[in-house]
């Protein structure tokens, strides 16, 4: 079933999903939405299995043509969202008719929208997943950004809903152009020198033009390291934050490769990596230390953020 | 040592030796095997192995000391294991191979010497990484090892065989990079169709066999076909 065609592609449009996991020991990186809330929040406006795709909408969003009728949801930075050229709002269930163009305005907020369609996007799964990986060409539209003249597909099965959802505005996050992360140090904290952490903890990073879906370089006050900053390559993460002998530390991010030469200071806990996949260049970053036990139940809390939604999305449901 | 909230990092030592690295695959079989509720996946490096787990389900401090249970058991895991043999066929020098004659020079060789010692040798896959599917390859003799390139370049074709210091490693695809190349082979490294998207897997032993460019195409022939299988040879 063809649900859009693509008008314009927009700067870089992507089919992105939760990620591809439990191959990181062959090389291939886990991809997956930059901002992983706002996906799982676009794909229950529109009662979406988690595991469904959406699109990441960069900065100059595109323009797409409905083939058909559906439900969308539109969540993450606010770039000014349209249907037939009147704005939008977002963080809700979306009516389209067919023959209804969706498009975006100036970024207000933010860096990545995402936008849902009810049933996901119907592109084949590579390896578990559908998110697009375009430095190895999987995933996605034949491993590839949106081009105009695509097609979109849906799922037959998915039949649009007789009813309209909302996101409470107290759970919509803030994308400001500070974002303020938690980190876990380590696990190479033995590399730098004390000044070199308190360094890393006391100042902003701005984010240089270096920065798209596998890291963003940061500009800021160097990072001391005690002999070296090579060390033996060992495995990354989305959310680590290495610092080459230079001292200006690079924040791996989802399309990241596995192995990484360079001393990792320290982590982004997993519960505010959405806000850094948020950051565009010229934002600035603050790194805060916490523990891990602490990390932990920041974690629980993130999780039980999502149950509380769901609760009261379903209870609009009704 | 944690890797943020949801992996952390075990690591055995600061070197890059065969000994280091049997030891992480070891620990990988031994914690695959062991099948811990909330355990992720396995990242085995040089000389580290990542490994991620769900905070929800196992605690840091549980999965720590059921590390350091099997780690005691270390061993067993070692010999047990029957390593896959991998034979590379490769074409060396000529347009597939353009830092042979480098590689020769630096060590005052011919590079029919290069060829025999690269091809004589027997090397481990320390791990997987830098693209999807590229294997690290030690130990390199020191007879032939070689600096990377000072400045990298753009594009290295697909199955390019590269040396870099005391590794060698193949490029599963087109890639900019630094390694010097000395050869190409006609196999695929890297393929997300099959059920296990790389050739290789850490810890495989992997040999390489020169081969003539008809001999080349003729692989080339049997790699599209299916009908390759570099584990048969031995």
């Amino acid at each position: 079933m063809k649900l859009f065609r693509v008008v314009k592609p927009g700067f870089f449009t992507t089919v992105q999903d939760l990620g591809r996991h439990g191959f990181l020991r062959y090389g291939v990186p886990l991809s997956g939405a930059m901002d992983e809330f706002s996906l799982r929040l676009a794909n229950m406006l529109v009662q979406n299995n988690p595991k469904d795709a959406c699109f990441e909408i960069t900065l100059n969003g595109p323009e797409l043509e409905a083939l058909g009728d559906t439900d969308i949801a539109i969540t993450g930075g606010d770039i000014s969202p349209k249907v037939n050229g009147q704005e939008v709002d977002m963080w809700k269930t979306l009516k389209i008719s067919e023959g209804d163009i969706i498009s975006f305005g100036k970024v207000r907020s933010g860096c990545r929208a995402y936008l849902s369609v009810r049933g996901g996007v119907n592109v084949p799964s590579v390896l578990g997943s559908r998110s697009t990986y375009v430095r190895c060409e999987i995933g996605g539209i034949q491993g590839r950004q949106l081009k105009a003249g695509d097609f979109i597909e849906g799922f037959d099965s998915a039949k649009p809903l007789d009813f309209k959802l909302s996101l409470p505005e107290v759970f919509i996050p803030e994308f400001t152009d500070e974002a303020h992360v938690e980190v876990v140090l380590g696990p190479q904290l033995w590399c730098f020198t004390e000044k070199g952490v308190e360094t890393f903890l006391s100042n902003a990073y701005t984010v240089s033009l270096e920065a798209d879906r596998m890291g963003y370089r940061l500009e800021g006050p160097t990072i001391e390291h005690k002999a070296y900053g090579d060390m033996i390559s060992d495995a990354i993460l989305p959310g680590a934050v290495q610092v080459p002998p230079n001292g200006r530390p690079i924040v791996t991010m989802q399309d990241a490769q596995t192995t990484g030469g360079y001393a990792k200071i320290a982590a982004v806990v997993t519960s505010d990596l959405y806000v850094l996949g948020q950051a565009e260049p010229r934002d600035r970053v603050f790194f805060h230390s916490v523990s891990l036990q602490k990390a932990h139940s920041r974690y629980l809390e993130y999780k039980k953020r999502f149950e509380i939604i769901e609760g009261e999305l379903q209870r609009q449901a009704c | 040592m944690p890797l943020g909230d949801q992996a952390l990092v075990v690591e055995f030592g600061n070197v890059i030796s065969p000994e280091v690295n049997s030891r992480v695959h070891a620990l990988h079989d031994a914690v695959s095997k062991a099948k811990l509720w909330g355990v992720g996946e396995c990242v085995p490096t040089y000389r580290s192995l990542l490994i991620t787990y769900d905070p929800i389900k196992i605690s840091y401090e549980n999965l720590v000391s059921a590390i350091n249970n099997l780690e005691k058991s270390l061993d067993r895991y070692i010999s047990k294991s029957a390593r896959r043999k991998a034979v590379i066929p490769v074409v060396y020098g000529g347009e597939f191979g353009p830092d042979l004659p480098f590689v020769s020079q630096y060590h005052s060789l011919e590079e029919n010497d290069v060829v025999r010692i690269h091809s004589e040798h027997e090397y481990m896959v320390y791990m997987i990484g830098f693209i999807a599917g590229f294997p690290y390859l030690g130990e390199l003799p020191d007879e032939i090892a070689t600096p990377r390139l000072e400045s990298p370049r753009i594009r290295v074709p697909e199955g390019s065989v590269g040396i870099a210091e005391k590794q060698t490693g193949i490029y599963p695809r087109e890639a900019p990079g630094g390694w010097r190349i000395i050869g190409r082979t006609p196999i695929r490294l890297f393929d997300p169709s099959w059920q296990q998207p790389a050739l290789l897997q850490p810890s495989d032993l992997v040999k390489f066999k020169p081969v003539s460019t008809t001999e080349f195409q003729q692989i080339c022939v049997a790699v599209s076909q299916g009908n390759f299988d570099p584990f048969a040879e031995e």
